[in-house]
């Protein structure tokens, strides 16, 4: 039995024409302890809906999300959410932002254990001194998403949900906030489960990344295991030999094979097919063959 | 030379020149008042010398404000109180209508923003209520509550309660969802979320619909102490009338503008503290 794990979910909305419209249905999967999970797909496939009702957020139309044994109905402090808009309290100061959530989980702590606190969550990921004091409005868009990882990890949840949250920001600004996010997530037993577009992001940060089919009738169809040794460094992995035949292997998927799997109901448990990619370990280990890269980079 | 004022200055420089102006042409359009030692028998004989009604020059009433403002608190009966405690009185039962108002306005739109139910229950009345001059409840009201002085305390009630119940439930529904999200899962309970996530959200929304109530009170007062008579500004103003006073008329004129701009920039103010930028 997983830590979390995600059995037969389904989600339907009304199509606006009498009709039902199923986005996702049976998913099932499972997440360890202490390990970061990313979530790709085509939108539209039900990402975000899974991460709301992983959240507590929405109700699935049928599934259990079952966390340590347990079901798991509505919004609670063990499941902290990082918002693809940052959601901070724009009234309050970044430093304030960050107490507000440690206040709620930690009521019984004195104002300075609780001001010590959220301090030391936002100098790891960099923000000190008179930044803190600042509001939300006078912070970059990279230094508001690092208030809500702050935010978030302060308050030491059993699973942290990251719903695309480097989607706002400009490439260089969301690669320094991916080393303060691996940083900061290398210190903690931190479960993280994250929605992402970017295949480099995933593979970077992710012990394994979940593949989902385009909707509607989506599912959860591969699991791929980040066969790349922490900790890792954006400038090193990609030199190293799974890291181009994980790429490609993710790239077939999201530009093919994600549209052929589309579509199809279906009423099994659909368990993903898991998917180890590795070019370091003996021959007979590998997977998919067809799909590792023959070429470099034209530069390389 | 004026290029090198900034733009604040060069407003108030205008400002004054165009007060300046005005009241020059207005003190030069009122005829003087003929001395009775240049009149002819006849005109004398004919009540010409007797001193007519009209229109005082700027500068009367200049010395009539100085009179009222050096001793504002007098009280010599009833029929001559100073304009201190003439405002006092009408500040008191604005106060007090608009505070009662606020108390029951404020909780309520918080319902009814928060649920579609309530909004929509709620609506029809408020639809209907909020469109009555609030004179026309005067009657009702003297006739309910036997009390002059109360009854312009309700009418004050029953005029702000109106845009801060919709300003309150507007705001309130106007909350992010985000925002809300954060509470629920800081499982915060529904009164922190209230306190702590929704009011300041919706204040800036609630202080306008606050703002806007006092301007509508202040307005209305003049009108219900016409009315109810015996003390206050609009009471004081009629007063004057009746004597064909119309130095002290302009006077309160200018006095319960004065004090309405008193009453909204302390809203101005309210609203800077409550104002955030997203």
């Amino acid at each position: 039995m997983s830590f979390l794990s995600i059995e037969r979910l389904t989600q339907q909305f009304p199509d606006g024409q009498g009709g039902m419209l199923t986005v996702f249905e049976n998913a099932s999967f499972g997440i360890e302890k202490g390990e970061f999970v990313c979530i790709l797909g085509h939108s539209g496939c039900g990402k975000s809906t899974i991460m709301n009702i992983l959240a507590g957020l929405a109700e699935p139309s049928s599934g259990v999300v079952k966390m340590d044994g347990f079901g798991v109905s509505g919004p609670s402090l063990d499941r902290g959410v990082v918002f693809q808009n940052y959601s901070l309290l724009p009234w309050l100061s970044a430093l304030h932002n960050v107490t507000f959530g440690v206040k709620a989980r930690e009521p019984g702590w004195s104002k300075a254990q609780v001001e010590e606190h959220s301090r030391k969550f936002l100098s790891m990921v960099g923000l000190e001194g008179d930044v803190v004091h600042r509001k939300p409005s006078q912070l970059s868009g990279g230094m508001r998403q690092r208030v809500s990882i702050a935010r978030a990890f302060a308050n030491q949840p059993k699973l942290l949900l990251l719903d695309e949250p480097f989607g706002a920001l400009d490439a260089l600004t969301r690669g320094t906030i991916q080393d303060e996010l691996l940083k900061i997530w290398s210190g903690t037993e931190q479960t993280v489960f994250m929605i992402t577009h970017d295949i480099d992001e995933a593979i970077l940060l992710a012990d394994r990344i979940l593949l989902m089919t385009n909707g509607p009738f989506a599912k959860v169809a591969e699991s791929v295991e980040i066969t790349i040794p922490r900790p890792r460094n954006r400038t090193e992995i990609i030199e190293h030999p799974n890291y181009y035949a994980i790429r490609n292997h993710l790239v077939q998927f999201l530009g093919k094979r994600s549209k052929e799997l589309a579509g199809q109901p279906s009423d099994g448990d659909n368990k993903p097919v898991t998917v180890r990619i590795d070019k370091t370990a003996p021959a007979e280990a590998e997977a998919e063959p067809e799909h590792a890269p023959k070429l470099r980079a034209v530069n390389d | 030379m004026m290029g090198t004022l900034s733009e604040n200055r060069r407003a108030a420089l205008l400002s004054v020149s165009m007060l300046v102006i005005g009241l020059l042409i207005w003190e030069a359009a009122i005829p003087a008042q003929q001395a009775a030692g240049e009149l002819t028998e006849y005109e004398l004989l004919t009540g010409g010398g007797a001193p007519k009604a009209g229109v005082p020059p700027p500068s009367e009433i200049f010395t009539k404000a100085w009179e009222e403002l050096s001793n504002p608190f007098y009280d010599a009966g009833p029929n001559d109180k100073g304009i201190g405690i003439q405002i006092g009185y009408s500040i008191y039962r604005v106060l007090s209508g608009y505070f009662m108002a606020a108390a029951i306005a404020i909780p309520l739109g918080f319902l009814i923003g928060m649920s579609a139910v309530a909004y929509k229950a709620f609506n029809p009345f408020i639809q209907v209520l909020r469109p009555i001059s609030p004179l026309a409840w005067m009657p009702l009201a003297l006739f309910i509550i036997q009390d002059s002085e109360l009854s312009a305390i309700f009418v004050i009630f029953i005029c702000s309660i109106w845009p801060m119940l919709i300003n309150t439930a507007f705001g309130v529904a106007g909350v992010r969802k985000d925002w809300i999200n954060v509470a629920r899962t800081h499982e915060l309970g529904a009164m922190r979320t209230a306190f702590t996530v929704i009011l300041p959200a919706a204040a800036p929304t609630i202080i306008t619909g606050m703002r806007i109530s006092i301007g509508i009170a202040w307005l209305v007062i003049v009108a219900a102490e016409m009315l109810v008579g015996g003390t206050g500004i609009g009471y004081y103003v009629w007063n004057e009338w009746n004597n064909l006073d119309l130095t002290s008329v302009i006077f309160s004129i200018l006095m319960i503008g004065v004090v309405g701009m008193v009453l909204d920039s302390i809203f101005t103010l309210a609203q800077r503290a409550v104002a955030y930028a997203e």
